[in-house]
Formats: structure tokens, C-alpha cells, sequence
């Protein structure tokens, strides 16, 4: 399985040229453009060429490798101290100190580290990662190459650095492959730290203060989890246990508590989910790629990874079911919270945040049903979600705004932006992910653990239908005349967004394939069984879909002759123009309409403050039921 | 359920449901009437109503808007069929919500501030409503291990005896899918409490006819749900159904709208205190009383 190894090492490769070569617009742009189609291109020969889905190992006879990758993760841990100790951050300076004791006191502590005899495997929940990461991460570097000249045109402040930007970006992608193929779990501890380093690099780009002061914040929750995953190893190495995730996930649950809630924590910090969430909504200060790339494809999907991984250790455990009252917590505070959101890009972040929740919950209840719910989840949310993030960004650069009151009538001013976002925002809450996944698989699979989870859900579920609703509306809505747009898109955003748009459909068609291709196997190789969806409800479902598809292109429908075409009801005083009324004490006034955002009812101060009290209840909990 | 039974039940949905809610809607009319010391309608006027609706001149603010009540009705039928033919409640449900959100989206398409507000209150009412749903198939499930219509309503045992609570919170949140005082933010019967006309300011003639329709379907559909509670004896369940609308109109007739703050935390919390608790209960009950 040399592709294996292909797809790591590859981005890594093109990192280095970029940083190397990339001075050279032209050549830049070229090699960037070809790294993406490589990635992408990479991801679906894995697919040809394992389309069984059957569990490979790679075994390697070099000694030299561990100590290599040792080499690494102290050459990772040394950077991350001088940028602690650089940015005068004690928190984070401490953090990386403790992180190196744990590691030197795990390598050189005299313990016998246990062998790991594949240190890299494939199978097909890493074959999906793969994917995601692959084919949805190569298109938002494709859209970054058209997006970025025109983010450095409106922010002439910040410092060109986009040679930097890109080898960054590739570094991660090649991290994010590492970490979904890696069976030692030091060496998915490395990839692990650099997907944080990579996150805070790109988190700074702008240089402003702002980004600077955000970037260090997802630093520190960031290390935060590097720390507890450390503690995770330094357990394991004395304990004597196993370093093979393979291993681990067929030990006794009993016997890895204390390892698996470690890493479980780190996933936590890195999958947004509260009291660690704040890192995510700080993130957006970087340009849109980077926050696409960190929402959907990489970052928030290695936290909940693991969460996947463990979930067979998880099932049936109080730890497990305290994880997922973490996880549902998170769900219905992020999505209450979403609702008071105005600013697109934050609604975009508490509905992953949110999400996560819901697919870290289902992880955790760990019976085969909600991992297919889970892994469903994780597939969906990324491509919706890096298609919202696109399509906003686009949006944004034409309206000069990303307040969602000023995409009012978006269907007439950017059509096809437009219609991608509502693509993208039907993909997270009607079809398929939404009500498909998360109302019927989640809770038919979380029905069978304790039915305080479900229930959160329900609640959770109705404000994401509030918030996701009034967003169509204001973009459906035809208040104002089109005013004329304000700047071009470029031709790579456009070919992102149809590519992403064109998928989310897609999936409508082809979930049922996913299912029985690819989550099956995984499910059959961890639990013995897997989940029969039951027929009619797959036809019922997918005739729903078609439906749902085939209503928006009613649009086009131009038709109708019979139909006379009046003003809005203004209290019998309209103007010619459909946008202006004659107030009660006279005068023309122009008609203005605002959504409800409910801001004293879900005020996002109060409720993240009882989200925070409530999840760090639950993780002090966890340390009194996990006792060493 | 074989599949004949079950494209006979969908016909016999599709057609009777729409006779069964318009006469329904009469004799809501009347007992509406005699309540406020009037004669009232006659029996049929819902349906005099509905198809002189259906011959009035078409006239929209836009082209587009119309289509998402296609969409509204579609789907509550398909909410409909998918119930009475004993499928999944969970489908039900949210293919009902799926319709409820083409309602909400053809009154924001409209771009008129009154139906804007309507569509912005119904969105509400979905919220607070919606989770009381959710929570009833799952107490159907906890008490009968399946989520398919089809074997809850075929269960020998009387169900409203071991979920009271999901029943008073079903009747509760129906008060807000009913369109009834004190619920009734988005639109409503009543003109002295009504921002012009709310969510339908927008639609007339034919439009307003298929919305009509689609609430029509609703209502049975939601009559079904509470059924459920005592399917094996059907007459005992007509009896609750019809004190149940009784009370939904007392409620109507002797109640102003509420603050949509007091429609959403009254509901959310009735539906957790009734509904979470009763499934919290049984969960317990059912696993011997050891936690």
C-alpha cells in the first residue's frame, strides 16, 4: 500500500517546494494548483484500489523510524516553545514544558516502550477520513488559490506571507493523512501536535493583534489536549500497555480508562467542544480557507477521529455516557446560542461547534448504530460546512458584508451564490444531513442508551431549525431591488463552490451506497455486526430527498400567465417602487425588515456561562469515576 | 402491513382526511359561535369556503413564493401517508417540520414585513413545539420498542396508561399546531389580536386555499398521533379526541395571545417536565428500578 505512504509524504513534499520555490507568483500558483488536483485525484485511487474495505497494515524494517519520529516531535515541541516564549505566553510556554516532560519521561523514562508491529494501517473509517480529507481539502486549497489575491486586495494591512500560507496549509494536509493512518499512537501524537501548530500558524496570518491574541487562545486549549494526550502515553508506557491503536481498541475497557479519557480530553480541545470551544469562534478572524479548512475537513474532524476510534471501549461505560453528556451539552447550548448570531461566520461556528457535539455524543454511546449515525455526520457536516464557509466568503466579497441581514434578497443579487448557500444550509438541516442523520439515525441510536441524550437532542435539534430557517428567508427574501454587485468572483471560488454544491447533492443519491460500501465494513471489523437500514425507509427517505432537490429547481419556472403580480401588503400605502411606503405622517420611507435573533431569550453570554458550568461538572466527574 | 393495505390507507388518507378536518373545522365554527352567543356558519361552510377560495383570481408578489406551498402541502401529505400507512414516527415528524419550513420560506420570500413577522412567529412555535413531538415517539418507543406506527397502534395494552405525561404534553404543544388562542403567534382566527394576517398576509384566492388544505391534513395527522394512546379501544379514543378538541377550543374562545417568550419557555418546559419526565420514569421502571 505504497498510495498510503504516497499521500502522506506527498503534501508533505509540496510544503517544502512551496516554501522553497514559492516566491514566484506564477510558479506558486501552478504548483499549488497541481498539489491540490494530486491530493484530491490521490484520495479516490485509494478508493479504487481498496474498494473492499478490507483492513491493511504497513510494516516497515527500519529502525531508524522511531527514533525519527521522535526527532520530529521534538523538533515540533522546540517550535512550539520558542513561539510560546516569543509571544511572552506563560500558560502555553508551561504547557509545552509539561508536554515535553511527559514525552521525555514516556521515551527515556526506562520503560520498556511496547512494539508496535504496523505503525501505519488502513481501513475504511480511515479510508473516508482520507477522502474527506482529500477530495474536500484539496478543493478549499483550489478555492484558496483564487480567494487569497483578492483577500490581500481588500486587507491591504496584512503582510503578504501566501508562500508561507500554502506550505502551511499543505503541511496540515499531509498531518491530517498521518494522523488517520497512523496505528502507533506516538506517531498520531505527532501528527496530532502539528495539526495544532499548523492551526496556530494559520490562525495568526492576518498579524493583527486580534489574530495574534486568537491564535494563541486556540494554542492553549490546543495544548491543553497535547498535554492530557501526552499523559495518555507516558499511562501506557509505564502501565506496560499497548501503543497500537489496533491493540487498544481490543483491550479489556476496563483496563484503559485511564489512557483512553486522556485522549478522549485531547480530542475534546480539538473538536470545539465546550469548556474548550472558544478556540473555534476565535478562528475566523483568519481568511476564509483557513477557516473551511479547520471546520470541515481537518482539525475539528481529527478530535472527533478518535472519539470514533474508542467508541468500542466507550459503549455501555459511565465514562463513555459522560463524555456524551459533554457532547450533547455542547449540541444544545451551541445551537441556542446560534440563533442570538447575526454575523454569518459565527453562526457557521457554533453549528460546528454543535455538530461536533451531536457526533461526539453519538461516538461516545458506541453502539454500532450511532458509530453509522457518527460517521454519517462527520461525512456530511464536512462537505456542507466547507461549502457554507466558500459560499459566504464569496458572499461577502460581493456584498462587502458577512452580517446575514445584509444578504437580504441574495437570490437576485448573486444567484448562484445564493443558491450554494441554500445548498449548503438544506444540506446541514433538511437533506440529507439533518433530518436524515441527526433527528432519525441519532436518535434511534441514542434511544438505546440513557434517554436523558436524546431528549437534549430533540431540544437542540428545534432551535438548529430556527436559525437555519430564518437565514433561507432572509436570503430568499425580495425586499429590496438587486443593487449592483460590488466585486467579481473568482473563477477557482466559483469551481469550488459548484464542485461542493454538486457533492452535497450528490450525497442525497448516494448515502445508501456510503453506508453499505464503506461504514459497513468498518462497523462489521469493530463489532462483529452492522446496522440493516430497512428498505422502505431508504426509499421513503430518498424519494424525500429527490423532492427537496427537485423543489428549488421549480425556480426556473418561469410560466404561469394567469398570475397577476401585486406590491407587499404597507398598510394601503405603497409607492410605485415595491420598497417604499408613505409613512402615517407623510413622507416616503423605504421598507425595512429585520429577523428576530431572540438575543435576551438565548443571550450568548448566559447560556456559554451555564454551558461551561455544566461541562466542566461533567469533566470533574469524569476524574472522580476514572480513578487511576 | 402488506403493500396493498398500505396504498389503500394512503388513498383513503389522502381522500378523507380533507372531508373528516373541513367537517371537523364546521363544528368548530359552531361551537366557536355558540361560545360567543352567535348562530354560527353552517355546517359545510369550511368547504363552501375552500372552493370558492379555489375560484379567485390568482394574484402574488412574486413568482417564486407559491412554490414553497407546494412544498408545505406536499409534505405534510407525505408526513400523512407515512403515518397512516404504519411507518417510521421519527419520518413523520420531521416530514412535517420539513413542510412547516416551505410555509415559513414562501412568507419570507414574500418580502412583505407582516407575513416576514408571521414566518418569524411560526418559526417559533415550530421551536417550541417540535421537541414535545420528538419526545412522544420516543415514548412510544420506551414503551413499546419500536418507533414504527405500525406496531404501536397494533400493541394490546392501553398506552395512555403509562405515558400521561407524553399525552397532556402532546395536547399541549397541539394547542400550538392547531393555531389556537393562546398559541396562535404566526396567524390566527381571531382579528382583534392579528398583525394583519400574519404568515398568510401574502396569500390569497388559491394560495391561501392550498394552505387551508395542507392544515387540514395536519390536523388529522395530529389527531392520529393522539390516537395512539388508546388504539385498542377506538371508542374510548374518539371520546378523548373529541374532549380534547372541546378543551382546544374553550381554551380558543377564552384566551388573548401570549408573548411569544411565554409560548416558547411555557412549552419547552412542559414539554420537559411531562414529556422528558415520563420517558425518564418508564426508562427506569423498565430496567427493574436499578439505575
Amino acid at each position: 500500500m505504497n498510495i498510503v505512504l504516497f499521500l502522506i509524504l506527498f503534501p508533505l513534499a509540496m510544503a517544502g517546494l512551496i516554501a522553497l520555490l514559492g516566491g514566484h507568483v506564477g510558479l506558486r500558483t501552478a504548483l499549488v494548483k497541481i498539489g491540490s488536483g494530486v491530493v484530491a485525484i490521490g484520495a479516490l485511487v485509494l478508493l479504487a484500489l481498496n474498494l473492499q474495505g478490507e483492513t491493511q497494515w504497513l510494516r516497515f524494517d527500519w529502525p531508524w523510524l522511531q527514533k525519527a519520529v521522535l526527532g520530529l516531535d521534538i523538533l515540533v515541541t522546540l517550535i512550539l516553545l520558542v513561539i510560546a516564549v516569543r509571544g511572552r505566553q506563560i500558560t502555553v510556554t508551561a504547557l509545552v514544558i509539561a508536554q515535553a516532560a511527559l514525552i521525555g519521561m514516556t521515551e527515556f523514562g526506562g520503560h520498556a516502550h511496547a512494539h508496535v508491529e504496523a505503525p501505519l494501517f488502513i481501513d475504511s473509517f480511515s479510508m473516508i477520513m482520507a477522502h474527506i480529507v482529500g477530495v474536500i481539502g484539496g478543493l478549499i486549497v483550489w478555492h484558496a488559490v483564487g480567494y487569497m489575491p483578492h483577500y490581500h486586495h481588500h486587507h491591504p494591512e496584512v503582510p503578504g506571507g501566501q508562500r508561507w500560507f500554502f506550505a502551511t496549509i499543505y503541511l496540515f494536509l499531509g498531518a491530517m493523512y498521518a494522523l488517520v493512518f497512523s496505528n502507533h499512537l506516538s506517531w498520531l501524537f505527532l501528527a496530532w501536535e502539528v495539526t495544532t501548530l499548523c492551526s496556530f500558524l494559520l490562525i495568526s496570518y492576518p498579524r493583527t493583534p486580534e489574530a495574534r491574541h486568537n491564535a494563541f487562545l486556540a494554542l492553549r486549549l490546543n495544548m491543553l489536549g497535547g498535554v492530557a494526550f501526552a499523559g495518555a502515553l507516558l499511562y501506557l508506557a509505564k502501565t506496560g500497555g499497548p501503543f497500537a491503536l489496533s491493540e487498544i481498541i481490543r483491550s479489556a475497557p476496563a483496563s484503559m480508562l485511564v489512557p483512553v479519557l486522556l485522549i478522549c480530553v485531547a480530542g475534546l480541545t480539538k473538536a470545539a467542544q465546550m469548556p474548550f470551544s472558544a478556540w473555534l469562534l476565535g478562528a475566523m478572524v483568519a481568511p476564509t480557507p483557513v477557516s473551511a479548512l479547520l471546520h470541515s475537513s481537518t482539525m475539528v474532524k481529527a478530535g472527533v477521529y478518535v472519539f470514533v476510534r474508542f467508541a468500542p471501549l466507550l459503549q455501555n461505560t459511565v465514562m463513555g455516557l459522560l463524555l456524551a453528556l459533554i457532547g450533547v451539552t455542547t449540541f444544545l447550548f451551541a445551537s441556542c446560542i446560534a440563533i442570538s448570531q447575526s454575523n454569518a461566520k459565527r453562526v457557521l461556528a457554533y453549528s460546528t461547534i454543535a455538530n461536533l457535539g451531536l457526533i461526539v455524543t453519538c461516538a461516545c454511546v458506541g453502539n454500532p448504530q450511532a458509530v453509522w449515525a457518527a460517521i454519517l455526520l462527520i461525512i456530511f457536516h464536512a462537505v456542507a460546512k466547507a461549502l457554507l464557509f466558500i459560499a459566504v466568503g464569496s458572499a461577502e466579497h460581493s456584498i462587502g458584508s458577512r452580517d446575514i441581514e445584509d444578504m437580504e434578497g441574495l437570490i437576485e443579487r448573486r444567484p448562484k451564490t445564493a443558491l450554494a448557500i441554500l445548498i449548503g444550509i438544506a444540506g446541514m438541516f433538511l437533506a440529507p444531513f439533518g433530518m436524515l442523520v441527526s433527528k432519525w439515525a441519532a436518535i434511534e441510536a441514542l434511544m438505546k442508551s440513557h434517554p436523558i441524550l436524546p431528549v437534549m437532542v430533540a431540544f437542540g435539534s428545534s432551535a438548529t431549525l430556527f436559525f437555519w430557517s430564518k437565514w433561507m428567508g432572509k436570503i430568499l427574501s425580495t425586499v429590496k431591488g438587486p443593487p449592483p454587485p460590488h466585486g467579481p468572483v473568482s473563477m477557482e471560488e466559483k469551481n469550488a463552490m459548484f464542485f461542493l454544491s454538486l457533492l452535497t447533492v450528490g450525497l442525497c443519491a448516494a448515502w445508501p451506497f456510503i453506508s453499505s460500501l464503506s461504514i459497513k465494513p468498518f462497523l462489521l471489523s469493530y463489532y462483529g455486526t452492522a446496522v440493516e437500514l430497512n428498505r422502505v425507509t431508504i426509499v421513503i427517505m430518498s424519494s424525500m430527498l429527490a423532492l427537496i432537490v427537485a423543489l428549488p429547481l421549480s425556480l426556473l419556472y418561469k410560466g404561469e400567465k394567469k398570475l397577476r403580480i401585486t406590491t407587499p401588503y404597507l398598510s394601503g400605502a405603497n409607492v410605485l417602487e415595491r420598497d417604499l411606503f408613505t409613512a402615517s405622517i407623510g413622507g416616503t420611507k423605504p421598507l425595512a425588515i429585520r429577523s428576530y435573533y431572540l438575543t435576551e431569550f438565548f443571550a450568548e453570554g448566559r447560556l456559554t456561562r451555564m454551558g461551561l458550568a455544566a461541562t466542566i461538572a461533567l469533566l470533574a466527574a469524569l476524574v472522580m469515576v476514572v480513578k487511576p | 402491513m402488506n403493500l396493498t393495505h398500505a396504498i389503500l390507507a394512503a388513498l383513503l388518507y389522502i381522500v378523507a382526511a380533507p372531508v373528516l378536518a373541513g367537517l371537523l373545522a364546521g363544528v368548530d365554527r359552531i361551537i366557536s359561535a355558540r361560545m360567543q352567543a352567535r348562530i354560527g356558519p353552517p355546517l359545510l361552510q369550511p368547504f363552501y369556503d375552500l372552493f370558492k377560495l379555489f375560484q379567485k383570481e390568482r394574484i402574488a408578489v412574486n413568482k417564486t413564493g407559491h412554490f414553497f406551498l407546494l412544498g408545505y402541502l406536499l409534505f405534510t401529505i407525505i408526513a400523512g401517508v407515512e403515518f397512516f400507512i404504519g411507518g417510521d414516527l421519527l419520518i413523520v415528524i420531521f416530514a412535517l417540520a420539513l413542510g412547516s419550513v416551505f410555509f415559513v420560506l414562501g412568507a419570507f420570500a414574500a418580502g412583505s414585513p407582516y407575513s416576514h413577522i408571521g414566518a418569524e412567529r411560526e418559526l417559533i412555535q415550530l421551536m417550541a413545539s417540535e421537541p414535545m413531538l420528538i419526545l412522544s415517539a420516543m415514548g412510544f418507543y420506551v414503551a413499546t420498542g419500536s418507533f414504527q406506527v405500525h406496531d404501536i397502534w397494533s400493541r394490546p395494552d392501553l398506552l395512555i396508561v403509562i405515558l400521561p405525561g407524553m399525552f397532556a404534553g402532546l395536547v399541549y404543544v397541539l394547542t400550538i399546531k392547531l393555531r389556537k388562542s393562546p398559541f396562535d403567534l404566526a396567524t390566527s382566527h381571531h382579528a382583534h389580536q392579528e398583525i394583519v394576517k400574519g404568515i398568510t398576509t401574502e396569500f390569497s384566492g388559491p394560495y391561501l386555499a392550498v394552505i387551508e388544505l395542507a392544515h387540514w391534513y395536519e390536523t388529522i395527522l395530529l389527531l392520529g398521533f393522539l390516537y395512539l394512546f388508546f388504539a385498542p379501544w377506538p371508542w374510548l379514543a374518539v371520546l378523548a379526541l373529541a374532549a380534547v378538541y372541546f378543551l382546544e377550543i374553550l381554551a380558543d374562545n377564552t384566551n388573548a395571545r401570549l408573548y411569544w417568550q411565554w409560548v416558547l419557555r411555557s412549552s419547552w418546559i412542559f414539554t420537559a417536565v411531562a414529556g422528558a419526565g415520563n420517558l425518564v420514569v418508564l426508562y427506569y421502571l423498565s430496567r427493574g428500578g436499578t439505575p
